[in-house]
This record gives C-alpha cells, structure tokens and sequence, in this order.
C-alpha cells in the first residue's frame, strides 16, 4: 500500500509496523510512515484514527508495542519529549505550548540559555533570539512576554525554537485550527521556507484546502490502521475522502421517499440568515420546516457540531440573525433555545448528556423540570407516567424506571437521553451523533424512531458521520467542508455519492487569493 | 519602552509606597531620618526578609511554603538543644539545623512532585510536624549562652558616615543579592519562571519538573532554617512557639512586592521592599508609642489588599490591550 518509487537514499524518518495498544484497545495496528527530506506530508484521518497515538510514539510521550521507527536509517525510540528533541523531532501543538509568562527569548533558548562564567549570558540571549527569528521575518521585542503576541506569532516562534533546537523532523499537531487565512498563510510560507532548507514536516490538520495547498504527500489512517500513502498530486479529492471515511463509492443510494411535497411550500420551523462566528463556522443560510428532518454531513473539524451549537445557542453568533415562526429570536444561550421550544441530545453523552448516579426517571424528567422550573417540582405520579411512557415507546430495555442511568448500556443510554427531550414536546431537536457507540439493534430502532417523530411534525437537526444512514432518514443534507456550508442536496439528490463528492468539491480558495504581506527571508 | 515599564509597574508602585511612606515618617518624627533608623529595620526584619525570599522562589513556581514559620521555631529549639543540652559548638550545630531545615523542605517537595499532592496541604502538614517536633524537644524557652552567640552579635560592619550593619542584616542583603542572580541568570531560575507559568508547557519544552520542584522547597526549607539561627541570635533563645504565623507575613511580603500568587510573575527584589514597607510600619508605630501594635496588622491587611486590587486592576487594563500583531 505505500509508496512503490523507492527513494534514493535513507528516508528522513521511516516507520514500520508501528503497533500501540492501550488497555486492549488496539490504537495503532501495523501502521507505516515515510517522511523524505524536505517534504511536507499531511497525517490525515477521522476521531480515532491515530494520528495523535502516532505523533505521541514519535515525541516519546507513549512507548510503542511494536514495529520499527528509524531516523535517516538509525533506530530510535525515544523515552520522552527531552530525548525527543536530542534525536532531532520537534513539535509545534495546537494550543501553542509555550509559556506566555516568559519573555520571547527566554521561551526560545529555556533549557539551553547561552552560559558566561556559569551564568546566563542574557545579552547573548537577546541577540541570538533577534538572529533565531529573523529569518521569519519576525521583528519582535525580544525581551517582552511571549503572551503580548498573537497566536499566530507565538506558533511561528515555536516552530522557530523547535528549528533552532536542529529540528530535522517537525510534527505540527493541528498549528491552523485558531488562525485566520492571514496567519494561515503565513505559516505556510515558514513551512516552505524550511522544507526547502530539507526539513520533513508532518502536518496534521482537518482542512484539506490546506492539505492541496502545501502538502507534498498524504498519509491516511483509519481506525488504527494505514489506510495508504499517496503524493498529493495523485490523489483526487474525490478518493482522499473516500478514503478518510472508508466508503466504497459504489454503494448504492437507495431510498428515496421524499416525503409529502407540500412540505416545502411549508413556512420553516426556523431560519437562520447569515448566521455564524469568527472561527467557529462561516455564516451560513439555514431553513427548517416542521416534519423534516436536516441532516449535517462533513468530516470531523468541519463545522458540524460548530453549527449547532449556535443554532442551540450554547456559542452565541456574533453574525446574522435567527428567525422563529417568522419573529425575531433571541439565542443569548440554551435557555433561549429551551424556551423557543428546541432539544438538544449532544455528541458526548457521558460527558453531557447524562447524570450518571440518578435514575432513569430522574434522567428523562430533567429537561421537563428544568423547563418549568425547579420551584415547580413535577408530582412524583406524574414523574413515573412520563418515564414508563418514553421507556415504552423508545423500548429501553431497564428492568425499572428507578435504575441509576449508568448501569444502562449505550444504547439505551442514548434513548432515554432522546425521552428526555421527547418530553419536552420539542419542536425541533437537535441530535449530535445519534448512533455514535451503539449497537446495531438499537441503530436501527433509533433511525426508526427519528422517522416517526417527524411524521408527527417535529423537525429534526442531525449531525452524523454515518453517511448511511444521514441518507436513509434525511430530506435534506446540508454539507460542511473547513467550517463552511459548501452544498445543500434535497430529496432525489441525497445520495452517499453525492454527499462524499461535495465534501470532496473544490471551492475557491480565501488563503491562496490573498496576498500575505509579511516577507519570508531565506 | 512602555513593555518593560509594564512589567515593572508592581515593583515601581511598591518602591514608590516605601519611599513615600519613609518620607511622612520622616516628616513627622524629626529623629526618623537617621542610619541608625535603617540599620535597625534592617536587623529586625532580617529573619522574615530571608524566609520572604525562599517564600518568593516558592511563589513563583506556582506553589506555597506554609511550613516556614514552623521551622523557624524548630531551627531554634534544635539549636538551643544542641548548644545547651548536647553541649555542641554553635558551628557545627548551625551544619545540622540548615541541612535538616533544607532536607525537610526538600522533602516536602518531593511529595508534592511524586504524589501530585497540593503544595498547600503538603506544607501545611508539614507546618504542623516541624512546630510538633520543636515541642517533642522541649516545650519551654531555652536560653542560648554560648559566647559564640556574643561575639556574632557584636559583629557589624561599619561606614563611616554612620551606617551599622549588624550580622543578621548582612545576611539578608547577600541573601537578596544571591536571589536576584538566582533567579534572573541562571538557568533553576528560568525553570521557576517556567514552572509557574504552565507547568505541562515547562515539561513539554524539557524543564526538569521534578529536580526543580524539590529543589525550591528545598531552598525554601533551607532560607527558613537560616532565618531560624538569625532570629536564634537575635532573641538569643530556642523555644517551639517562635515565629508562629512568620509563613503569613511572608507571603504578604511576596505579594505586596509584586510578586502573583499564581506563579510566574514576579521579583525578588519586590519581596524585599515589601519586607521593609512591613518593618517601617511597625517602626512608626514604635516611635508614635501611643499606637496599638495591633495597628501594624490592619495597616498591613490594608496595604495588602490595595495592592491585590492593583495588580488586578493591571491585569485587566493589559488584558483589555488585547493581544499584539506581529511586525512585519
């Protein structure tokens, strides 16, 4: 599956049969990786692919299970982030991990200030700090704290103490996610800079107009496993997609009822103009008709979950404006969004969604109560008649209402956290990966599910990664790609080929049309 | 630059207090204005301006010393033990109480590091056993008589302009001197600095965590048990119960010097005028004579929350800055 063009001499880093397991959980299964001299290669994959199990085994945080890893021909397994470095692999994270307290040249040189008579020569400091960033093109009071920097700022000088410390391979963990396209760019022009001076770097993102825009080759993982290597010049959008969210382009779409026509010609549940938050997701247009369900399909990073956070109001839109049964609606917060009739059952459900030590019944009245507020306690009977009705009508399987939640399985977790909102009588829930770690049974009772509760006109938001099952129960998709509303397929259109080739669709580019003003020096 | 006066604002507000305030004493006691006036603030606040100074290393690597007011009382009782029971030479006796003081405080760190502990528990613990073992020794005052303890107290450098600088105030100054180096051009220093600014970022840039974790508490210890012989020849006894709540003037010197609770910022040489604005208070309520000594607490308790709300106040109004864009 890898690169058949042997290279000439010793890749710069080459790894092989990487295996890494935790608690029987198998993280990384026989992965290989090459990274050549001066190359920038994009480390690509969904949640839990690896790509942080990888970049960990090769910082020295985890100690790998098997297989090999070689720098320019030598076995190395580093012990820790120290060692790490020693050997030549630096790493530049997401959240720049520097500390702000320090002043710049403090933070470039820590560990490894320049010593006089055994102590820090600071001037020495001070110069070579204006020498280490200067061919960045960064002229910075070297001696003020870090933290009076932009992000952006603070990232390149990260990589330059990184460089500095005779980096030969540089893991950037996600540098882009909280830049804008101006930063963005110049960051690639660094990153150019130095693989021209025969640095590799891996670079792990979720974008992929920025993978095509400065990636050489593109490794995927999926599930643990290589998935395949291929130069970025070789590889249609198309098949990298494919390949990330491992669908075989030729299932076919079935389906399609499309549901009563006059739902169109419906006035929508709610409307969002314009709608969106700087470096959240890109404002985007957004119509929900009662009865309908809408469906958010992209890859993971691409606004999915971004968009309806806003739309629940738990990130507050400093863009556009949202409209309910045509009136102005206020979406300051959940409460807004409570009160405006809308659920919400999110992604995570241990972390979110669920109060573990209470029981069923406790789980399914909290939105209810929460609703009416707490100074008007739900009569116990009443409590009981509602839990017993949703535990009948979704079947979760519990021997009695009384049951702490946590003793549920996922699935059945899932369902009594969707009565919860059931019992609000919303009209329009929100479901933030429905199916994610259920079994297929309940899978399957809960598309179920989904397709009554709009015949009895509610209106459903769904994100999903299951593309699947997104086009067995939605009338409309509305596709992200790079926290952007990129296409919208309605009735007929749905299709798992349809929705992979406009996640994969090309889009003029902001990064590449603006033009940087900041000069990268050799 | 506007950057470094910034940065040094605290310092400079603090330096300000003091110079303001030892101007009105001056103004108002014809006799204040005198050598012999700074000698003596300097000789009696000479034990809680070296203690202040570990407090201050402590602070910065983001963590707190609650035991060093306990140890100070230990560090005298063991020496008048020593001295007085066991019949040993101060010298020797001195080795002992800074090697024990320092290894407990090393100790204490190392708690902190291996069991992830909360530096405020671990050293409070360690406060109560330091101030149980002084008592465990002997629970009465021990006079120390040892002619030793005479001649270092008749010791004193002398200027000819009439400046008296007696032994325990020597110490200190070369203590502050030895700090500000430590701190500022030595690579422990950097790490402390480091460590109180994000302590996962210092491990991930190859900060030593552990050594310099045990290393400042150790250095913690070890000032406390220095202050504990210079406050043994001050008062010229041991007794279990001396110095008790030093380890809260200590940090209300810290902070008053600028230094944030948080770890990360802040200067040792503000520690050290936040200890004299201490002594000068204390000495205007002396030379007034007709003051409550309880008003020395509640004007510090004043001070002290002036300058929590200053720093505050400086951190929103650079917050408020924002950010600054990169040259090109």
């Amino acid at each position: 599956m890898t690169a058949s063009t042997a290279p000439p001499s010793a890749p710069l880093l080459a790894i092989r049969g990487l295996s890494k397991a935790f608690l029987g959980v198998q993280a990384l299964d026989g992965v290989d990786f090459t990274l050549r001299h001066g190359e920038i290669h994009a480390l690509l994959g969904e949640n839990g692919a690896g790509k942080s199990t990888l970049i960990k085994t090769l910082t020295g945080v985890y100690q790998r299970d098997g297989g090999t890893v070689a720098l320019e021909g030598r076995e190395i397994a580093p012990r820790g982030v120290e060692e790490a470095q020693r050997l030549h692999i630096g790493t530049v994270y997401q959240e720049v991990n520097l500390l702000p307290n320090l002043s710049v040249a403090e933070n470039l040189f820590l560990g490894r200030q320049p010593m006089r008579w055994g102590l820090v020569d600071r001037g020495a400091m001070r110069r070579r700090a204006r020498a280490v960033l200067q061919p960045y093109g960064l002229s910075v009071d070297v001696t003020a704290p870090l933290g009076r920097f932009s992000v952006a700022t603070q990232q390149i000088i990260a990589i330059a103490r990184a460089v500095d410390m005779s980096a030969k391979v540089l893991i950037l963990d996600e540098p882009t996610a909280s830049l804008d396209a101006q930063e963005v760019a110049v960051l690639f022009k660094v990153m150019r800079t130095l693989r021209s001076r025969g640095i590799g770097i891996v670079f792990v993102t979720h974008f992929l107009d920025q993978v095509y825009e400065v990636c050489d080759s593109i490794t995927v993982l999926r599930n643990g496993r290589l998935v395949g290597e291929r130069r970025t010049a070789d590889l249609p959008r198309l098949d990298l997609v494919a390949m990330m969210l491992g669908r075989e382009l030729e299932a076919a779409a079935h389906r399609i009822d499309l549901g009563p026509a006059e739902l169109d010609s419906r006035p929508p549940l709610a409307s969002f103009k314009g709608f969106g938050k700087a470096r959240s997701v890109e404002p985007f247009d957004l119509d929900i008709r009662p009865g309908e369900v809408v469906a958010l399909a992209g890859l993971l990073g691409s606004g999915r979950t971004e968009t309806v956070r806003l739309v629940f109001g738990m990130d507050r839109a400093d863009k556009g404006e949202a409209t309910v049964d045509g009136r102005p609606a206020r979406l300051r917060g959940p409460r807004d969004a409570v009160r405006l009739g809308f659920g919400f059952c999110p992604e995570d459900r241990k972390k979110e969604g669920i109060v573990g030590e209470l029981s069923v019944r406790e789980n399914i009245i909290l939105a209810l109560q929460a609703r009416q507020g707490w100074l008007k306690p739900i009569p116990r009977r009443r409590q009981e008649e509602i839990a017993d009705r949703f535990i009948r009508l979704l079947d979760i399987r519990t021997p009695d209402a009384e049951r702490p939640i946590q003793l549920l399985s996922g699935g059945n977790q899932q369902k009594a956290l969707l009565a919860r909102w059931l019992a609000t009588e919303p009209r329009l829930l929100i479901l933030d990966e429905p199916t994610r770690g259920i079994d297929v049974g309940a899978h399957a009772e809960i598309i179920r599910l989904i397709e009554r509760l709009c015949a009895d006109g509610m209106a459903l938001l769904v994100v999903s990664s299951e593309l699947e099952e997104i086009v067995a129960y939605s009338r409309r998709v509305v596709v992200l790609r790079d926290r952007r509303h990129v296409a919208e397929l309605r009735g007929g259109e749905v299709s798992v080929e349809r929705i992979v080739a406009a996640i994969a669709s090309e889009t003029p580019n902001p990064i590449a049309s603006e033009t940087p003003n900041i000069e990268v020096r050799q | 630059m506007t950057g470094a006066l910034q940065r040094f604002l605290p310092l400079v507000v603090t330096t300000a207090v003091l110079v303001v305030g030892f101007l009105i004493c001056a103004a108002q006691f014809p006799n204040f204005a005198s050598w012999r006036v700074v000698a003596n603030l300097l000789t009696d606040n000479a034990f809680l301006g070296i203690t202040a100074v570990g407090m201050t290393f402590v602070i910065l690597s983001g963590g707190i010393d609650l035991s060093v007011g306990a140890v100070i009382g230990f560090t005298t009782v063991l020496l008048a033990v020593l001295i007085e029971q066991g019949g040993w030479h101060p010298v020797p006796a001195f080795a002992v109480a800074l090697i024990a003081a320092g290894g407990f405080g090393a100790a204490m760190g190392g708690v902190i590091h291996v069991f992830q502990m909360p530096p405020f528990i671990v050293t409070l613990a360690g406060m109560f056993i330091a101030r149980g073992l002084g008592f465990v020794l002997t629970t009465d005052s021990v006079p120390i008589n040892h002619p030793l303890y005479g001649e270092l107290n008749d010791m004193a450098l002398r200027f000819d302009f009439g400046l008296k600088l007696t032994l325990p105030a020597l110490l200190m100054l070369g203590v502050v001197v030895a700090a500000v180096v430590l701190a500022h051009w030595t690579r422990f220093g950097a790490n402390l600095y480091a460590l109180g600014g994000n302590r996962q970022s210092a491990e991930l840039m190859g900060v030593p965590v552990a050594r310099t974790t045990v290393a400042v508490y150790g250095l913690s210890g070890l000032l406390a048990g220095l202050a504990g012989i210079v406050f043994s020849l001050y008062t010229g006894a041991g007794y279990s119960l001396a110095a008790t709540g030093v380890e809260l003037d200590t940090i209300t010197a810290v902070v008053i010097g600028g230094t944030q609770l948080t770890g990360g910022y802040g200067y040792v040489v503000g520690t050290f005028v936040g200890v004299l604005i201490q002594g000068l208070i204390q000495t205007y309520i002396t030379f007034d004579g007709s003051l409550s000594s309880w008003w020395t607490k509640i004007a510090i308790g004043v001070l002290l929350f002036v300058f929590i709300l200053l720093q505050k106040g400086l951190l929103v109004v650079w917050a408020g800055r924002g950010g600054e864009p990169a040259e090109a």
